[in-house]
């Protein structure tokens, strides 16, 4: 079955920090049937700026990010609920009452969730696969609170030895430049969401946004814990990135 | 507001505390409560709108609603006062203690008063004030203040309340909570009968028909409005509705997503003094309508906040709040909304920090029975603050070389590469243990990926562009 011509959006923190979760996003999109391109010159959506109350700064990347994004066509796919949000929801305030308006209009309608695009739109016949090791999943807040993204996930990871989370759909505590910020405080809310990892016995955590991912890895890491960490699209993906 | 300002120090005091494991386990308990309270009515999520749309009607027709109740209740022969601000609205309570020639004085139930410092300043003139909810007369003893809009002492065990009754009212030391509170119980019902006059705060005004309307779960508020021979009721000026047809729908959300109740034990209502024909309640009844910071927000874009209806639900699911506590946040309102009301009341200079202890997760919008939009706000008040240059030097300067960077691709494809290659030589199979400079608190505690050393977009280049 011959998919949509698809535009792959890897965010900043994919590109440079975890590129393997790039490959296995393209990979996902083409073993489910898309002709996937890259935009060239694709950088950061601008919201660490917009969080921090920057605004200007953040109207400039994603200017940037609209021009890149405008001259395409097609869905474009984002394995990130944090910054598909961030597309389809700020930069509308970002641009209201400016010529910029319809641009990011029309590039928010065409912006999905890497999990929401595979089931939703394409309703993929796909599943996640862990070499039978047991799976907790961690539900993003943006793509849950901010794009209603739930089910989706559920059901591509029905394949898998699912374990239960307690808290699976509370914060982190990563909250972008607040890790920095406020280090301590962040790093209190990430020590109880890592106990609970581990309390739930599960050897693999997932979730869908690397923002995220990076700083409970970090975390663990830190702890010298067992427990694995990877992005949804690398279950997606199975072996072949 | 008397607490030096600086959210991050206080915070980082609380973390690991026995104050912040105390909140941490007392806070699921309403959670729960107010998730299987609003699972269980089936029109929650309607009440939720229509609560919404009476709040923000109040809010936008708060002069005439305030009009009508004033003459409402001066019709039934209460007093209806205005005060600006703090000074003004302690300057009237004062003044009616004098003229009534109170010197003890019964309270229930005020956030407002908090705010406004009312118990320092009637100490400071020689009116005695007892604290008489259980959870604010705790704190009051203890010379603490309030960690949580409804649950004051939730920063406390049992054990401390236990160990503070008996070296403060020279009981025998028990931590059994029924027997606390009959302790507390037998204390105050004395103060009560003796008692000049009694201040309550105001969790709704009805402009219909001149009520003020007391939600709690003690006994102890009813005493306080009728038991005095003066009752004065202080409310922030936001505190209305029209109708009692409105009061019943913010009510049911109220009580259910405050404490999953579906409704408070107590629904107190005050309407006007004694009337000839009542067995008891006060001889005089007086209103001080406080707007004290209120008319700035209301012409702003952080409004909503203002519609507010005090549950606490945002405070109970907040990542932060329930982390480090209420006393962090430095005022009686802690949590995401005092993270608006705080700077919005009393200036961004020195609260702008607080806009900031959020990791905009969103929760708290997604329980706030009157969905305010609540990140949004945090999000206004963090550009306004940036706008003021109040943002570190290092994330100004930071976020400017992040932008010149991202908006150009050839010089985002070489920052990536310098990254990748500066941090080669400190990494340990990828990873970072620890970074100088501002990234270095994340480091602290947690390790960093290291930037790859071939990233995305470069692999693209090297193997898909033909």
């Amino acid at each position: 079955m011959e998919g949509p011509q698809v535009q792959l959006v890897v965010t900043c923190l994919v590109d440079a920090l975890a590129p393997q979760v790039g490959r296995a996003t393209l990979a996902v999109l083409e073993n489910s049937g898309c002709r996937v391109d890259f935009p060239e010159g694709q950088t950061c959506c601008g919201q660490p700026a917009f969080n921090v109350g920057l605004t200007g700064q953040a109207r400039e990347m994603a200017a940037h990010t609209l021009d890149v994004l405008d001259a395409t066509e097609g869905p474009i796919v984002v394995p990130s609920g944090s910054c598909a949000q961030m597309i389809v929801h700020h930069y509308a305030e970002l641009f209201e009452g400016t010529d910029r308006a319809e641009q990011a209009g029309r590039v928010a309608e065409r912006t999905r969730e890497l999990t929401q695009f595979l089931v939703d739109d394409l309703g993929a016949d796909i599943t996640a696969s862990c070499d039978g090791c047991s799976v907790a999943y961690l539900y993003s807040c943006h793509g849950l609170r901010g794009l209603g993204l739930e089910a989706q996930a559920d059901r591509l990871l029905e394949s898998v030895d699912r374990v239960d989370l307690d808290g699976d759909k509370e914060c982190c505590g990563f909250g972008g430049l607040f890790s920095v910020e406020m280090p301590a405080i962040s790093a209190a809310i990430m020590d109880e969401k890592l106990d609970r990892v581990e309390a739930s016995g599960a050897e693999t955590l997932v979730g869908g946004d690397v923002s995220c991912l990076m700083h409970l890895e970090g975390g663990l890491r830190r702890r010298g814990s067992k427990v694995v960490v990877r992005h949804i699209a690398e279950l997606l993906a199975g072996g072949d990135e | 507001m008397s607490q030096p300002v600086n959210f991050v120090t206080r915070a980082d005091a609380l973390l690991g505390s026995k104050e912040a494991a105390a909140v941490v386990k007392g806070i699921r308990h309403f959670t729960d409560a107010r998730d299987r309270a609003a699972a269980e009515f089936p029109i929650m999520e309607e009440l939720r709108d229509r609560a919404r749309a009476i709040r923000l009607h109040s809010l936008s027709h708060l002069d005439r609603l305030l009009g009508h109740f004033a003459d409402q209740v001066t019709a039934l022969g209460g007093t209806v006062h205005f005060a600006a601000d703090a000074d003004e609205a302690n300057r009237i309570v004062a003044g009616i203690l004098e003229q009534t020639g109170s010197r003890l004085v019964v309270k229930s139930k005020s956030m407002v008063s908090e705010e406004i410092e009312l118990n320092d300043h009637l100490e400071g003139i020689g009116v005695e004030v007892v604290e008489t909810d259980l959870g604010e007369f705790i704190v009051q003893l203890a010379g603490d203040t309030p960690s949580h809009i409804i649950a004051p002492v939730l920063h406390m065990t049992r054990q401390d309340v236990g160990g503070l009754f008996a070296e403060k009212l020279g009981v025998e030391y028990t931590d059994d909570p029924t027997e606390l509170n009959e302790i507390a119980r037998v204390h105050l019902r004395e103060i009560f009968l003796k008692a000049d006059a009694g201040i309550s705060g105001v969790n709704m005004a009805i402009a219909e028909t001149g009520s003020v309307v007391l939600v709690t779960n003690e006994g102890n508020g009813r005493l306080t409005t009728t038991a005095p021979r003066v009752h004065i009721a202080l409310m922030g000026m936001e505190r209305i509705v029209s109708r009692w047809e409105d009061a019943a729908v913010v009510l049911e959300v109220l009580a259910r997503s405050a404490t999953g109740q579906r409704l408070s034990v107590y629904t107190s209502v005050t309407t006007g003094p004694r009337r000839e024909d009542d067995p008891d309640g006060p001889e005089e009844t007086h209103v001080v309508v406080i707007d004290n910071g209120r008319s700035e927000i209301l012409g702003g874009p952080t409004a909503e906040i203002l519609a507010c209806i005090r549950c606490g639900a945002c405070l109970n699911v907040c990542p932060v709040f329930r982390t480090v506590g209420g006393h962090a946040y430095g005022t009686v309102y802690s949590g995401p909304i005092g993270s608006i009301v705080t700077p919005g009341l009393h200036g961004l200079e020195p609260w702008w920090e607080l806009p900031y202890a959020s990791t905009l997760c969103g929760a708290c919008e997604e329980v706030c029975p009157i969905r305010i939009q609540i990140p949004s706000m945090l999000l206004h008040l963090r550009e306004r603050a940036a706008s003021e240059g109040r943002l570190p030097g290092w994330l100004n300067r930071g976020m400017s070389r992040y932008a010149r960077t991202t908006t150009d691709p050839q010089k985002w494809r070489r920052a990536t590469k310098w990254a990748s290659r500066l941090s080669a030589p400190l990494a340990t199979r990828g990873w970072l243990r620890r970074i100088p400079g501002p990234g270095r608190g994340w480091t602290k505690y947690r390790d960093l990926p290291r930037p790859a050393s071939e990233s995305f977009s470069e692999w693209w280049r090297n193997n898909r562009e033909s």
